[in-house]
């Protein structure tokens, strides 16, 4: 099945990307496809190229960039809500592509289902 | 996007207006919604049915006022917005104080209408 | 269809509207903070095992492992992994995040 996934809270301080993350993985493990994931709300800052956490920690963006290579899985931040965030093409980590609220409406009528994380 | 294809999508909102962004960014998703030809309705649950109380005024908090943009949504044909009756009841809250025609439905009516969903969105 | 709680239900009402809202038939999945409800002694116990009667009830395994309360679990809650969690997303039309 086709799934796409809409997160709405940023790294770290929410476990939503977490559990997004690992269900995307484990949805890809059994064979389905996730074709996009889009960020919104403070969900914008999993793009952030300029994330660095402590060496023991996971790397939240840095997952998100692998599974973007190696499952073609379009990763896409919200611009409205990204240039409220100071989120920018310049600061983007690898796999991630700012675009419009129309990818995340186009994404949930290709989808054979539909799941938000948030808080 | 795949022409002619037609989905059923619920945005349902159950936080409250200003205390976070939620509202305001959930109306700015349905707005562009509205440009997909899309059947969109709008589900007011919990505290979600405080963003439509009427008379918002945020000039103290220095804030955009976004309640307007509710009363915009029939301009865009979106005009099925459901109002907990169970939400408005524990707020002290009639269909009298909502800034919007709405439809006031039980949980359970509700529920039964998020079950006709293809897909149902939460802010 | 899938309902998918991720509040503790002593700090939000997610799971009280959720179970309000959720026809019988459909399933409930508590992730993240939701799992602190399936557990024995918490006060929102007694109206999920109610709700097991209608519809069934998930727990994804290592929410409940990570806050050390898997040894637990209310009796009827089925617990998942996260291959779990997409098969429950799959096998059910639409899913809604009570966030």
């Amino acid at each position: 099945m086709n799934i796409g996934i809409l997160i709405n809270e940023g790294p770290y301080t929410h476990e939503a990307t977490d559990s997004a993350y690992l269900f995307a993985r484990a949805a890809i493990e059994k064979g389905h496809q996730v074709s996009r994931v889009f960020f919104y709300h403070d969900g914008v800052n999993n793009s952030s190229r300029l994330t660095e956490p402590p060496q023991d920690d996971r790397h939240i963006v840095n997952r998100w960039s692998k599974l973007a290579e190696e499952h073609k899985v379009d990763l896409v931040v919200c611009v409205a809500a990204a240039l409220r965030r100071g989120i920018k093409d310049e600061n983007l980590a690898p796999g991630f592509r700012i675009s419009g609220l129309g990818q995340l409406i186009e994404s949930g009528i290709q989808s054979d289902r539909y799941v938000t994380f948030g808080d | 996007m795949s022409e002619g294809q037609i989905k059923k999508f619920m945005y349902v909102n159950r936080k409250a207006p200003h205390g976070t962004i939620y509202a305001l960014e959930s109306l700015e998703v349905v707005l562009i919604a509205a440009a997909f030809d899309q059947d969109v309705s709008l589900a007011f649950m919990d505290d979600g049915v405080y963003q439509l109380k009427k008379g918002c005024n945020t000039k103290g908090i220095e804030v955009k006022n976004f309640q307007p943009t509710y009363r915009a949504l029939d301009d865009y044909d979106i005009n099925k917005l459901y109002v907990e009756k169970e939400a408005l009841e524990a707020r002290g809250l009639t269909e009298e104080d909502m800034c919007v025609p709405v439809e006031v439905l039980t949980r359970a009516e509700i529920g039964k209408l998020m079950e006709t969903q293809d897909i149902v969105l939460s802010f | 269809m899938l309902h998918i709680v991720n509040k503790s239900p002593l700090d939000r009402p997610a799971l009280d509207t959720c179970l309000a809202t959720a026809q019988p038939g459909g399933a409930i999945l508590l992730i993240e903070d939701g799992v602190y409800a399936a557990t024995t002694g918490n006060s929102a116990a007694g109206k999920l095992t109610q709700a097991m009667g209608q519809m069934k009830v998930y727990a994804l395994k290592p929410d409940l492992e990570a806050r050390g309360i898997a040894d637990r679990v209310l009796e009827g809650v089925n617990l998942v992994d996260y291959g779990g969690f997409v098969d429950l997303v799959t096998e059910h039309a639409t899913c809604q995040s009570w966030l």
